[in-house]
């Protein structure tokens, strides 16, 4: 049954975003949520050609407060999609419930390796990355330079276990220390001390937030900065380089983004992210505003029509929008196939800390457990 | 990896340092409680304060040293706006009341910190002139700033001692401890005591968190992360007591610092290292707890309590 | 016969919360039968905390605790595969009884801030073993594998079923609870919160009847863990982080501690201000905080108490 090309209805698409917005991780979410709204700007405040409405949910970094939340936009606001997420475990507990219930489910952070592998689904998208791709992009880096005799140091949860095996994955050398230490410790003067007893010839960490501005500032202060060179992932960001400046000069971090990537649709993106919100941009706030262009390219493709799920699958699937990382494709368990690149901590010309990209260390790189998705198209 | 002598005395050191950090907090912490009764959970609050002053004033003045100098009676009169405005009614009230309370206060300051100064961490540096080394002994390089912490501790205790027991306000502060009804019938001002014993822990816990400051994460929250531990120090050095507090601290900062350092090495010698990895790793983060419970198994007042009766 | 407003009001309440669900199917909003029972999960804790907080003066900063142990001794036996309701709540009780006794044993050998920040402590303890199990998730958690199932009674997986045996299981506890208060049990545990060397004098081992209530209080903590496992379908450490302590304690001061039905008014009141609090602004809590001081320093009796007059408390 054909009918003229105008939509279907003036039916506006709603999207639920969950993400943190208060409490010490509320920064994170404040760069979801402008990245959302700037990209809803870009849009025109319209998704694929219809009004939109945005459902804000604060998670509070709770599992079931995020399922809550998640409930609540399916049942109440009955949305088309929910996206947002930062942290893994609220993304276990709240993505099966949204696909379960048969509606999509865009993930723009957390990359849990369960949702990548056995558990991935036709309804479930990410923007972002597997958990483990960044760590091994860095152990690749740093087989590759047969760096040898490496400090590893995480803390002492799932993530920091994640990240020190992704990095083992591809770094083969020797490794003299691995130390994990309590989530949420502020003084590190004593691992400090017994890194500096083991002599390594590097150090790779992983400590994100507030740890990782104090272990930088304590690790500059106990002299070792020039002395071993530091490694790290998810440590040093365009949050926290303003509050460590210098001490994280010189720093090397392993990314599939950086402000500085040369394409057109990154570039607007960081500009004018500049301009309205006055910070630099995070990579939190890139994949969020890839969500929603990623909803648009879909709901436009299948001109509207809401109902038709299959059409909108396949439409992501072509990743036919303008990524503010460049072009890529969708792995069988529609985690992106990207590059990583090796970024270096300097100062740019007006003396501001800025996140520079060095090198390619992947191209394409594909994560490690698609093997285990029983999805095939 | 081979445990020198050199790499003991090092985290001994740090496990001092550390110590005297918890000492600077706990030592106003205690004192508030012993004196006025009172639980103040918003105490990590004023640290908070504290460092953020510090961070803005240095900003300001281009000096560490004036920038810590000014935190100090600025983070002294929020305590003493605090006390007056919202903790009079509780010194009547029981603790629960005063821990619900004084909570409530912390998510209040928390957010007023995120509204002023938002809610990304904010750039703090050790000065210059403080961030080199020194050699403590030949092979043992300690850092200036983390021994200048330890000096600036002691200076405090012995500031305190002597307040404490040499002047007529410690005697009236030690006088309230004991029995804060009799000295109110001597005709002490008990409201300005209280007034000013609040203000001299607010002044403590921002000293506390201005030298805190360039080390660790300035941001909002950041004074809830230190609070449970300071609140082991007080529990099992006994509330009220300065050497409590200092004794407390010192057993606190090097268990914790200790443990961290050598209880998978030590474990490593008596079962496989994957095993002692995870024990470690759990009786690390426990072992501060574990001592607390040890200690209020055999004298449940704590080691040095300030009163005979609870 | 006259009527006392307390009875009003707990008459008022029971009729509400049974017709949460038909109205929600009514006006087509599903979502209320979720979240109102997720309230009556906590309501269940607060009471539980009741017991021993209001009537019995201890203040358990650890009381989350029970409702981690609840909730993974539904989770781990589903895991591998066992998911009989009986043998997970059954478990879920038991194992939370034995870690009150445990804990309780310990920790009411002291009193006052010792008191609060050893039962902190414990809490703490068992949080940080809870991350480092890593088979069952470690910081992550894990998700529950099916809601527990209870052969052919009811199917949990319907959600207005389970939210009526949540409800059954909220009035008989509020019912037994009720009970034990007015019984001798619960006169010497109040008499001891009231004055402990007189209840010795008068002969009775007050250690000991405390010790009961405060494994009564964490059976009961177990369970209501035990149904958040269900409710969420997920479960983590999280739970029995202090702060969640702090929250449940929160519910017990809004409603009205020591009075039983009071928590369970806490615990809605509480939930729904942060759900709407939450949406208006992320700085939501620089509001809730100066609302739980004004309750602490002006609502003693807390909002039971508000409702109800000078019967709020019995006896």
């Amino acid at each position: 049954m054909a009918l003229a090309a105008a939509p279907a209805s003036a039916q506006a698409v709603k999207i639920g975003f969950i993400t943190t917005l208060s409490g010490p991780q509320g920064i994170i979410g404040e760069h979801m949520k402008n990245s959302v709204e700037l990209a809803l700007d870009h849009l025109g405040r319209k998704i694929g050609g219809l009004d939109v409405e945005v459902i804000y949910g604060d998670d509070q970094v709770k599992p079931d407060v995020g399922k809550q939340l998640a409930d609540e936009m399916l049942k109440k606001h009955k949305v088309h999609f929910v996206s947002g997420i930062i942290w893994s475990n609220v993304m276990l507990a709240v993505a099966p419930t949204v696909t379960g219930a048969g509606t999509f489910m865009i993930g723009t952070n957390a990359g849990p390796h369960e949702l990548a592998g056995k558990m991935c689904h036709e309804l479930f998208f990410t923007t972002s990355w597997q958990n483990d791709q960044t760590p091994e992009a860095m152990g690749k880096y740093m087989q590759d330079q047969n760096i040898t005799d490496v400090y590893a140091m995480a803390p002492n949860y799932a993530a920091g276990k994640d990240m020190v095996s992704g990095f083992k994955r591809y770094f083969k050398n020797k490794i003299v220390g691995e130390v994990y230490t309590q989530l949420g410790q502020q003084d590190y003067q004593a691992e400090i001390s017994q890194l500096r007893a083991a002599n390594p010839k590097a150090v790779f960490v992983f400590y994100p937030g507030g740890m990782g501005i104090q272990f930088l500032k304590q690790y500059a202060q106990a002299g070792l900065r020039n002395q071993i060179p530091l490694y790290s992932v998810y440590t040093v960001d365009e949050i926290s380089l303003p509050a460590v400046k210098e001490a994280a000069l010189g720093q090397f971090e392993t990314r599939y983004w950086s402000p500085d990537l040369k394409n057109e649709a990154n570039q607007k993106f960081v500009t004018e992210y500049r301009k309205k919100y006055g910070k630099m941009p995070v990579f939190y706030g890139a994949q969020s505003y890839d969500g929603i262009m990623l909803i648009d390219s879909a709901v436009r493709a299948v001109k509207g029509d809401l109902t038709n799920k299959k059409g909108m699958i396949a439409a992501m699937r072509q990743v036919d929008y303008k990524s503010t990382r460049g072009p890529y494709k969708y792995n069988v368990n529609h985690f992106p196939i990207e590059n990583f690149y090796l970024l270096k901590a300097v100062q740019d010309p007006g003396g501001e800390l800025v996140m520079q990209i060095q090198r390619t260390v992947f191209e394409g790189h594909k994560d490690s457990y698609a093997g285990e998705c029983p999805m095939k198209w | 990896m081979s445990i020198s002598l050199a790499l003991v005395l090092e985290q001994t050191l740090n496990g001092l340092q550390y110590g005297v950090m918890l000492f600077l907090m706990a030592a106003g912490l205690t004192l508030v409680f012993g004196i006025m009764n009172l639980v103040n959970l918003a105490h990590g609050s004023l640290y908070m304060v504290g460092a953020y002053l510090a961070t803005a004033f240095t900003e300001r003045t281009g000096s560490f040293v004036l920038g810590v100098a000014l935190a100090l009676p600025a983070t002294l009169l929020v305590g003493v706006v605090v006390e007056v405005v919202a903790l009079r009614t509780l010194y009547e009230r029981d603790h629960l009341d005063q821990v619900l309370a004084t909570f409530g206060l912390i998510l209040f300051f928390n957010e007023l910190i995120a509204i002023i100064w938002g809610r990304a961490a904010i750039f703090t540096s050790v000065p210059q002139f403080l961030s080199g080394h020194f050699r403590v002994l030949p092979g043992l390089p300690y850092p200036t700033y983390r021994a200048v912490i330890i000096l600036v501790g002691v200076a405090v205790a012995i500031l305190l001692w002597v307040l404490v027991t040499h002047t007529r306000l410690g005697m009236r502060i030690r006088a309230g401890a004991s029995n804060r009804t009799m000295i109110a019938a001597l005709g002490v001002d008990i409201r300005l005591l209280y007034t000013l014993v609040f203000g001299l822990g607010a002044a403590l816990a921002g000293l506390a968190g201005a030298m805190a400051g360039p080390l660790y994460s300035v941001q909002p929250g950041m004074g809830e992360a230190i609070l449970i531990q300071v609140f082991v120090v007080i529990v099992i050095g006994g509330i009220g007591s300065i050497r409590g507090a200092i004794v407390g601290a010192i057993v606190v900062g090097m268990a914790d610092t200790l443990g961290r350092a050598f209880l998978k090495p030590m474990l490593a010698t008596v079962i496989s290292p994957p095993a002692a990895d995870k024990a470690g790793s759990a009786l690390a983060s426990m072992s501060i707890y574990l001592l607390m419970a040890a200690v209020l198994f055999f004298r449940p007042e704590g080691l040095f309590p300030a009163r005979s009766r609870s | 016969m006259a009527i006392s407003r307390r009875t009003i009001a707990l008459a008022t309440g029971g009729v509400a919360l049974a017709l949460v669900p038909p109205i929600a199917a009514l006006t087509n909003q599903p979502f209320y039968v979720d979240l109102f029972r997720r309230m009556m999960i906590f309501a269940i804790a607060a009471v539980s905390l009741d017991l021993i907080l209001g009537y019995g003066g201890m203040v358990s900063f650890g009381h989350a605790a029970y409702l981690g142990i609840g909730a993974y001794a539904v989770g781990i036996p589903a895991f591998h595969g066992v998911e009989s309701g009986w043998l997970q709540w059954g478990l879920a009780i038991a194992a939370s009884a034995l870690a009150a006794l445990v804990i309780g044993a310990i920790s009411l050998r002291t009193s006052g801030v010792s008191f609060i920040m050893i039962t902190l402590a414990f809490a703490q303890m068992l949080y940080y073993l809870g991350i480092s199990l890593e088979t069952y998730g470690g910081d992550n958690g894990m998700r529950l594998a099916g809601r527990s199932r209870f052969g052919g009674l009811v199917d949990l997986r319907e959600p207005t079923v389970f939210y009526y045996v949540v409800l059954a299981i909220l009035i008989l506890f509020l019912g037994l609870g009720s009970r034990l208060v007015a019984s001798r049990f619960g006169m010497v545990v109040r008499a001891a919160k009231s004055n402990e060397p007189r209840a010795r004098a008068i002969g009775f081992s007050p250690l000991r009847y405390k010790l009961t209530a405060f494994v009564m209080a964490g059976s009961g903590g177990g369970l209501a863990g035990a149904l958040l496992a269900n409710q969420t379908e997920y479960l983590t450490p999280d739970f029995m982080h202090w702060t969640r302590s702090g929250e449940i304690m929160f519910m017990v001061i809004l409603g009205g501690m020591g009075t039983l039905f009071g928590p369970v008014i806490g615990a809605v009141v509480l939930l729904l201000l942060e759900d709407v609090l939450s949406a208006l602004t992320a700085h939501w809590q620089i509001i809730l905080g100066p609302i739980l001081i004004l309750v602490v320093l002006f609502a003693k009796r807390g909002l039971f108490g508000l409702l109800v007059g000078p019967e709020a408390r019995d006896g």
